[in-house]
């Protein structure tokens, strides 16, 4: 590669939030024409910087230079115009319109105030010819998967002359042959002298699509390396990333007891349209066990835990202790001893505008301290909320403060707080520490291991492989709504069990 | 924290009262009249003991409407069917009492329990269309206000429920002096308040209990706030939908009672038909809350009663109609506008508290 010049500097940047410092004193050098990978644990601070970079929120100090020249970036528009293109990780298009409406939505090519679609096309084909994105312009994009949701997406951003492109944790959806087409995509697009920056987690992707690595750990840049020169391997990458804390929840003992708390037998849930998203799953939680499914986000993980809450319907047998739940209402397995921690907390677990001594009720809103029969006890959830405030070290003036009001971190450390009251027997939990500071993560790990020494059955699904092989006692890997292997969590290590969630291999 | 929430609450209607003020002032003077001369005039009216009992009788019906509408919004459920429901449980409660003989207690609890179940079940039908077949409770609570006119019409038109009342009025028979609730003529001595009035308070408190202080509430509630929320909490979604609306059906049934048991004892084609839709208005205005209902219904009352000085002073009374629209309107953004700034405003005092706390640590 010969020198080439900086696409995009940041310098000094800082952002804070309620309760948390987002980023601190990041520093971070593009070079243009190359695929700019940046990685960090979930929390870490990746997604506030590049939305950052991308005008959606503004730093508190620091400054942003693009192709050398300082800028302010008030809005996205700014960016936009400044030529970076943010492809998100849930896609932004308009189910009933066709790809290419959705391409020009927003900036349409006019012709005497009528929208000119011929100029539209050509200039949609040239650029999908320019950098191989294969697509056809007139089917609807309620038509379209995944993969190819993806291009448009890309294609969008080319459309309106970005030339630089931020994709945020583009892989997460995607199945791995569909991986495979976008980094040849993005391999086409640094030929074309496109820059790309390429946020991510999985440590084996970046290292086959990177030129250069960034690491962020605890909101700051930790440092960046260069696969082509440094011999770096993922396990590096993983410890610039934890950092020397390597608050890795080491498993103590084994506390599994006879007791079957848990039993699933050939559990589907089938999608409209007639997909099995879940298909025949089968597994046992005892008491004192906490069993970890593994998988990439999207192959039915949601929907196994929202079936077993019996939030979403499902076929095959739910057993809890000796009790058959597979047709019980939500609230009656909930008043059984099952605590839940959805997957996405502000939809599935808080009433955003009702103060945090209301949240505490949710989901427990028949049971004491929260009510006495028919009716409520405020006195008793305040109480109880003041209680979990201060174990579960949520960051709040007073418990009367909406939930709106709280960090996303500490919105969770309520939740899990509210989750692990009352004594549950089950525990369902979908990444318990997401977005959580690490001292508060190592806590929730040890409320989750006590609780567990005392008889507490969880299942355990995370994006964070650390915490999935350190708290489980088994690991089973999802994959397309089966499980395709089981890790031993002694002796797997988090590339083997990224290896296994693709489908790639065999673990342990 | 709380005054300051006090405060914030009571911002959003000052600003809708003034703006509309404002507004009207306007209209007043593109029209050639005195702003001062038809307000002061309103205001000398509208404080004469007789407008005020007027006014009371009036609110108490805007009252229960808007209760009944709110307790749907509670939680997104929209009721338009109060117009429907009320006229069905009047006409229910004016043929059944008509044709009781028994104690006055007994008889008005009969009379008010036919009410309220007719009203129920009116909105069940909505209820059920909902649950069962998806249709929105809108559309079909809407159609169900014009079935139901015409099935009162029908009735006493063309069936014996119906007797000559007065000159070309029918209605149904006269309900017995021991059925009535004509309250007392304690701010007037010409004009009684409807004894109605200490029902609906109770209607009020019983609203604000079962909100705020039951399990059912709670339920209710979150529903109207995350309706995914509730959904993972346990809430069984159909059931809610159909609780909520015999519920609001419920006390809908009652919006015509304060007029036939203090007033008419008879249901007639005159019988007013349109106070459900002032609900809809006066829920907004009061945000659900039963107090702020109450004063959303007094003043609405007060704008009716008084308008009828409007023709004297030679303007047409349709100014109070588009001054109440204007309000409600008013109200709503002024609402909206307040409450975004309030989430803003919270988010920023909880990281300003939190800053101190970490600097004293």
């Amino acid at each position: 590669m010969s020198e080439s010049s900086v696409a995009v500097e940041l310098q000094g940047i800082w952002k804070r939030f309620p309760g948390v410092i987002a980023n601190s004193n990041i520093n971070l050098k593009v070079a243009s024409g190359t695929v700019h990978a940046i990685v960090g644990e979930n929390g870490a601070g990746k997604s506030t910087l590049m939305k950052i970079l991308y005008g959606m929120q503004k730093a508190d100090e620091g400054t942003i230079s693009i192709n050398g020249s300082a800028l302010v970036f008030n809005s996205p528009s700014d960016a936009i115009g400044a030529g970076i293109g943010m492809v998100h990780q849930h896609f932004m298009l308009a189910d009933n319109f066709t790809v290419l409406e959705n391409i020009i939505l927003g900036s349409e090519p006019k012709s005497g105030g009528k929208l000119d679609f011929v100029k539209a096309r050509k200039l949609i084909s040239d650029i999908a010819a320019e950098n191989g994105l294969a697509v056809n312009p007139d089917v609807l994009v309620s038509e379209l998967g995944v993969g190819d949701r993806q291009r448009i997406e890309i294609l969008k951003v080319l459309y309106r002359g970005a030339h630089i492109l931020i994709l945020d944790e583009p892989t997460a959806v995607l199945v791995p042959h569909e991986v495979e087409e976008l980094f040849s995509t993005l391999r086409d697009l640094k030929k074309q002298g496109f820059t790309v920056i390429f946020i991510s987690h999985k440590l084996d992707e970046v290292l086959s699509i990177a030129d250069e690595i960034t690491v962020i750990r605890q909101g700051t840049t930790v440092g960046t390396v260069n696969p082509h020169v440094e011999k770096v391997s993922a396990r590096d990458l993983a410890e610039m990333m934890v950092g020397n804390e390597l608050p890795t929840p080491a498993s103590v003992g084994n506390t599994i007891q006879d007791q079957v708390v848990l039993t699933v037998e050939n559990l589907s849930v089938i999608a409209t349209g007639g997909k099995a998203i879940v298909d025949g799953v089968s597994f046992k939680i005892r008491a004192g066990e906490i069993l970890g499914i593994a998988g990439v986000e999207g192959n039915g993980q949601a929907e196994i835990l929202n079936a077993l809450m019996g939030i979403e319907s499902a076929t095959g047998k739910v057993m809890f202790q000796d009790e058959d739940i597979s047709k019980k209402s939500t609230r009656h397995r909930r008043d059984l001893g099952i605590g839940f921690i959805p997957e996405d907390r502000q939809r599935q677990a808080l009433l955003l505008e009702a103060p945090l001594w209301e949240n505490r009720m949710l989901g427990h809103q028949t049971k004491a301290p929260n009510a006495k029969g028919f009716w409520l006890n405020p006195r008793g959830a305040k109480a109880d909320t003041k209680r979990i405030v201060a174990e579960y070290d949520v960051r709040t003036p007073s418990i009367d403060v909406n939930a709106s009001a709280l960090s996303g971190g500490n919105q969770q450390k309520l939740i899990v707080g509210r989750e692990m009251s009352n004594d549950p027997k089950l525990l369902i939990a979908a990444h318990p520490t997401r977005g959580v500071d690490v001292g508060a993560q190592a806590a929730i790990w040890d409320h989750i291991r006590n609780a567990r020494q005392a008889g507490l059955a969880v299942l355990l699904i995370s994006a964070d492989l650390d915490e999935l092989i350190g708290l489980s006692d088994s690991i089973k890997v999802l994959l397309r709504g089966k499980f395709v292997a089981d890790a031993d969590p002694a002796t797997v290590t988090p590339q083997e069990l990224g290896t296994a969630m693709t489908g790639a291999g065999r673990a342990a | 924290m709380n005054l300051r929430r006090l405060a914030t609450s009571l911002i959003a209607p000052a600003i809708g009262l003034g703006v509309s003020l404002a507004a009207t002032a306007i209209i007043l003077i593109s029209i050639g009249a005195s702003v001062t001369v038809i307000f002061s005039s309103m205001w000398n009216y509208g404080t004469s003991p007789r407008a005020m009992t007027l006014m009371l009788n009036l609110a108490t019906v805007y009252f229960l409407s808007a209760l009944a509408v709110s307790i749907g919004f509670k939680m997104n459920l929209f009721n338009i069917g109060v117009n429907g429901q009320y006229i069905l449980g009047s006409l229910a409660a004016a043929v059944v009492a008509s044709n009781l003989q028994l104690p006055k207690a007994a008889s008005i609890t009969v009379t008010i329990l036919t009410a309220m179940l007719v009203g129920a079940a009116w909105a069940g039908i909505a209820a059920w269309l909902k649950v069962a077949r998806g249709v929105s409770e809108v559309i079909s609570t809407i159609m169900l206000n014009f079935i139901a006119i015409g099935i009162i019409s029908y009735l006493i038109v063309r069936t014996s429920i119906g007797t000559e009342t007065g000159v070309n009025i029918r209605g149904t028979k006269l309900i017995p002096e021991s059925g009535m609730l004509r309250g007392n003529a304690f701010i007037d001595p010409e004009t009684k308040v409807y004894g109605f009035l200490f029902i609906s308070i109770f209607v009020g408190v019983g609203y604000w209990f079962l909100l705020n202080r039951t399990r059912f509430g709670f339920d209710l509630r979150a529903t109207g706030k995350s309706a995914s929320a509730a959904r993972t909490s346990g809430v069984q979604s159909t059931r809610m939908i159909v609780t909520t609306m015999l519920l609001s059906g419920a006390v809908a049934g009652l919006v015509g009672l304060p007029y036939l048991l203090g007033q008419t004892g008879s249901y007639n084609l005159q019988f007013p038909t349109e106070w459900g839709f002032i609900g809809i208005a006066i829920a907004l205005l009061g945000r659900n809350n039963p107090l702020g209902i109450a004063f959303g219904a007094i003043f609405v009352a007060f704008l009716d009663v008084s308008s009828g000085q409007l023709v004297l002073e030679g303007v047409p009374r349709e100014i109070s109609t588009i001054m109440q629209g204007l309000i409600v309107i008013v109200v709503v953004i002024s609402y909206e506008v307040v409450r975004r700034n309030q989430v803003k405003s919270e988010q920023r005092s909880v990281a300003r508290a939190l800053a101190k706390q970490e600097v004293s640590a």
